[in-house]
């Protein structure tokens, strides 16, 4: 790995513009090479990605401490219907017109290792709107700000783990990591499951993303087909005559440690 | 059947406006006779301070009892839902209003379980704030760190309640932990 570190900007900590695109491409394809000679399995994004410049300084250095979780750890927090209001699902109607751009839905399942629904559980996403730009005081991308979007959802799963959201497209947006540096366009997901250990936050991509090959963030994840699970699937059967596109996303959790040993107890 | 986790993503710089909520870090009112601040930094590997990480909170009650109520989005001031979220300050500072947990099972060591997410880091991170006390002595995670590196785990008090800093790399480098399932 010494050979990537050897290109990094001495010092550079976070955000700065003196690499290119290039500069970075390679960096990328130099990680994943590597990987691809290893012939390890690698499914989770990586911490230590110095092609992602605010990465460098926090990544841990040490490995995590493997630990069988106990108390508190295997369980989550219970979300309700109090929590929040179902209009919070629906991102185009939040104010007092048509936000601009594709309208659409997103939807799919909340699976956990062992393939079960997450029932009743909290799903809670955040994107930019179809320009670009988030309704976030430190975006500065000069891209309008559309006031019937804030860009906010929020919903519980159903009985069979489903979520779904109507939101319209989010546009791609460019970023300080290196110059002419561009995200993917993409909905950021939060997810529970039902023990504390089961919980991320991901990002949810659009099939066929020109910016794939280019974005440090999604190549943080070294595997293409670990990757490729955080592409949506266009789906003509959520699409509604009309209305709007359809995408359906399924996402898996780690496996649950407390059904796990309960469903050990019996034998 | 085993289904292969969906990878993580960065928080990214944005959650600002999405995650936050009024009253997240109060999972007790601050008037409660009972309650205490745990609050801290978050550093990166420079020592210097995290501004756009976000912590989130899940501990037993005072008895240790874990709660299995809804309300932690909009709290009713007073079940204890057990859950909480803080974002830090320009300085990195976070601050969560709560109770000290009480022990999963009468003398283990009770703990604060904290995730912790930010821009910069590529997946969430988990840990254990420890409360401080006799019970350490005999917790088996602890047992298990080299001696110089446990500290990191264990928040120490103060004159308003727990101070327990994050740091995500370098000297002193906060151990965060893996649920490993196979």
């Amino acid at each position: 790995m010494t050979d990537i570190l050897d290109e990094r900007v001495p010092g550079s900590s976070s955000d700065d513009e003196s690499s290119t695109q290039a500069q970075v491409s390679e960096e990328i394809r130099r990680i994943a090479a590597a990987h691809q000679r290893s012939g390890a399995t690698e499914n989770e994004a990586r911490l230590d990605y110095p092609p992602y410049r605010s990465s460098i300084l926090r990544h841990p250095t040490k490995d995590p401490h493997r630990v069988d979780p106990e108390g508190i750890e295997l369980w989550a927090p219970v979300f309700g219907e109090r929590d929040i209001d179902p209009l919070e699902a629906d991102l185009t109607v939040q104010h007092g017109g048509e936000p601009i751009g594709e309208r659409m839905v997103v939807t799919g399942r909340v699976l956990d290792g062992d393939g079960r629904p997450v029932r009743r559980q909290l799903v809670e996403i955040w994107q930019a709107n179809a320009g670009g730009r988030y309704l976030h005081e430190r975006d500065q991308h000069p891209a309008a700000l559309d006031p019937n979007f804030t860009g906010v959802g929020r919903c519980l799963t159903d009985d069979e783990g489903a979520y779904a959201f109507t939101t319209i497209k989010p546009g791609p947006y460019p970023w300080k990591n290196h110059r002419n540096a561009w995200r993917p366009a993409h909905i950021h997901f939060s997810l529970f499951g039902t023990d504390f250990t089961q919980r991320m936050v991901t990002q949810m991509y659009f099939p066929g993303d020109p910016l794939f090959a280019l974005d440090p963030i999604y190549q943080s994840i070294v595997d293409p087909r670990a990757r490729e699970r955080l592409v949506a699937t266009y789906d003509h059967d959520v699409t509604q005559p009309e209305w709007c596109t359809g995408y359906r996303w399924d996402i898996v959790l780690t496996g649950s440690h407390r059904t796990l040993m309960q469903a050990e107890t019996p034998s | 059947m085993r289904l292969v986790a969906t990878p993580g993503q960065t928080v990214g710089p944005f959650f600002g406006h999405a995650l936050p909520y009024d009253g997240g870090h109060e999972l007790v009112s601050p008037d409660n006779p009972a309650a205490i601040r745990l609050h801290g930094r978050v550093l990166d590997g420079a020592g210097e301070p995290v501004p756009d990480a976000l912590l989130e909170l899940w501990q037993a009650d005072a008895a240790g009892i874990v709660s299995r109520e809804p309300g932690s989005l909009r709290r009713d001031g007073r079940t204890f839902t057990g859950w909480g979220r803080a974002g830090t300050d320009d300085r990195g500072r976070f601050a969560f209003t709560t109770v000290r947990p009480g022990p999963a099972v009468p003398g283990a060591a009770p703990y604060f379980a904290l995730t912790i997410f930010a821009r910069g880091l590529l997946d969430r991170l988990f840990t254990r704030a420890y409360l401080p006390g006799e019970a350490l002595g005999s917790d088996p995670l602890l047992a298990s760190i080299p001696a110089e590196r446990r500290a990191t785990l264990i928040a120490n008090p103060d004159e308003v309640g727990l101070r327990f800093d994050v740091r995500l790399q370098g000297r002193d480098e906060t151990v965060f932990l893996a649920y490993p399932r196979d």
